[in-house]
């Protein structure tokens, strides 16, 4: 693309300000995991897969901020982040188990263009979470479902244990159903009776998930940086094109 | 005046100087990783880094060649983005400047170019002074792929997006042609002493 289309694009959107959050809203969705429901006056939009910076102020006026991926659809009023204990972490222990309805914070965005997928994109469409890697794709998921979308939709989402599967609950209810289709796999331990997939994802479990490469879906992966190098060479082997393939690492520092 | 955010106390590094941290960063001592899509793996004996685009002659080097060039040992602090800063942090590579040696262009951009279609662009004065490097080797090792290797740009004095990995070549532009992440929202220049990580910084 040319040097003048982009910065043309670029002035017609929002500046990227800092706004004042408000609590609305806190829903424990694991017991390291929690779902923080944002009231941001002013907030410009999104597209499913884009993040936001939150800064916290101390008292003494120190800052620290973090990024965080948007879990709601861009079609929901309130603004929803989900976020994953990192444990000895600086920002994430506040945000899971301090933070309380009316509590006020930073944030701005939406940020980041690439790893973003709407309706009018189309599909077929492979999603591949790990753990809290979920929360961008659960925003890909809420959208296609408030668009009332029935494009083919794979999903394969990876979790230690049953207790740390995210949006569990919302994922067996959310529609539209044709062509979606939700497969878990458990790494850690399983509950008695499981019939969903164990163990990492490996070459098997994303062939039998996956849209086959001549499908051309659209991928996205997102999860710890280990599962996403790892999901991407897969995917890659397997003949899916690389450009297909939209990445989103968090690192074992993210706290 | 920021809300104060209720019960809020961060964790101060005492033992670091906090000059050496830009503005909204945080330390870490582990390296993440950052990259839009799968990690690229290119044969050594298919590598070549290039100069070309407002340039009479492209010129092009093999591994071999790259290698068998003066290199340089830096030590040098980093500050991605997404938050983290990263202090002496040791690279060996070959400065842009012996690369750049006796060009003459109209140029005042370089776009780099990388395996995987990974671009991002700089102020040509940038890569030059002794403040760039093609980089192979990390904390005395081979750089891993994942973290851009074979070789990767290094730009320390920028947000490290500029500092692309999988680095094949350079291209000297004279107008500024915006790269991968500029295109998407992110700063056109990347200071992270000005905190200039989103376009309207």
């Amino acid at each position: 693309m040319a040097g003048a289309a982009v910065l043309e694009r670029l002035t017609s959107r929002a500046p990227i300000t800092w706004r004042v959050a408000t609590v609305l809203e806190v829903v424990d969705e694991t017991p390291t995991a929690r779902t923080l429901v944002l009231d941001v006056p002013g907030w410009p939009g999104h597209r499913a897969g884009q993040h936001v910076d939150v800064r916290l102020t101390a008292e003494d006026g120190y800052q620290a901020q973090r990024s965080y991926s948007i879990a709601s659809a861009p079609e929901t009023p309130e603004l929803a982040i989900t976020v994953q204990v990192v444990p000895d972490g600086e920002v994430s222990p506040y945000l899971v188990e301090e933070v309380r309805p009316g509590d006020q914070l930073e944030l701005r965005g939406p940020i980041g263009g690439f790893f973003t997928w709407r309706v009018e994109d189309g599909g077929p469409l492979l999603l591949v979470g790990g753990g809290s890697g979920l929360a961008p794709l659960m925003a890909m998921l809420r959208h296609r479902a408030a668009r009332g979308s029935t494009v083919d939709t794979r999903l394969l989402a990876s979790a230690r244990t049953i207790r740390d599967a995210l949006y569990r609950d919302e994922l067996e209810t959310l529609g539209p159903r044709d062509g979606l289709r939700v497969a878990w796999t458990l790494t850690r331990e399983t509950p008695p009776g499981w019939d969903g997939f164990t163990g990492r994802v490996d070459a098997e479990k994303l062939a039998a998930v996956a849209p086959p490469p001549a499908a051309a879906p659209r991928c996205f992966v997102c999860g710890p940086t280990p599962f996403v190098e790892a999901v991407a060479d897969l995917l890659v082997r397997a003949g899916h094109d690389p450009r297909a393939i939209h990445a989103e690492r968090f690192g074992p520092t993210g706290s | 005046m920021p809300p104060i955010s209720r019960g809020f106390r961060g964790r101060r590094h005492a033992d670091v100087d906090p000059a050496r941290i830009p503005p909204g960063q945080y330390l870490t001592t582990d390296f993440p990783v950052l990259s839009a899509g799968p990690t690229p793996r290119t044969p050594l004996d298919r590598w070549t880094f290039s100069i070309d685009g407002e340039i009479d002659e492209v010129r092009r080097w093999t591994w071999d060649e790259l290698l068998a060039l003066p290199q340089e040992t830096v030590t040098v602090d980093i500050h991605c983005v997404t938050k983290w800063s990263k202090l002496d942090t040791e690279w060996t590579g070959v400065s842009l400047d012996t690369l750049l040696d006796g060009v003459e262009t109209e140029a005042e951009h370089v776009v780099a170019w990388c395996d995987g279609g990974y671009t991002t662009n700089l102020p040509l004065e940038d890569v030059m002074g002794g403040r760039a490097w093609i980089a192979h080797t990390y904390g005395g090792e081979p750089l891993e792929p994942e973290h851009g290797g074979p070789a990767r740009l290094l730009v320390p004095h920028l947000y490290f997006w500029k500092s692309a990995k999988w680095v094949r070549g350079i291209t000297l532009t004279i107008e500024d042609r915006p790269g991968f992440w500029e295109g998407y929202g992110y700063h056109n220049y990347g200071d992270p002493w000005r905190e200039q990580r989103y376009w309207s910084d």
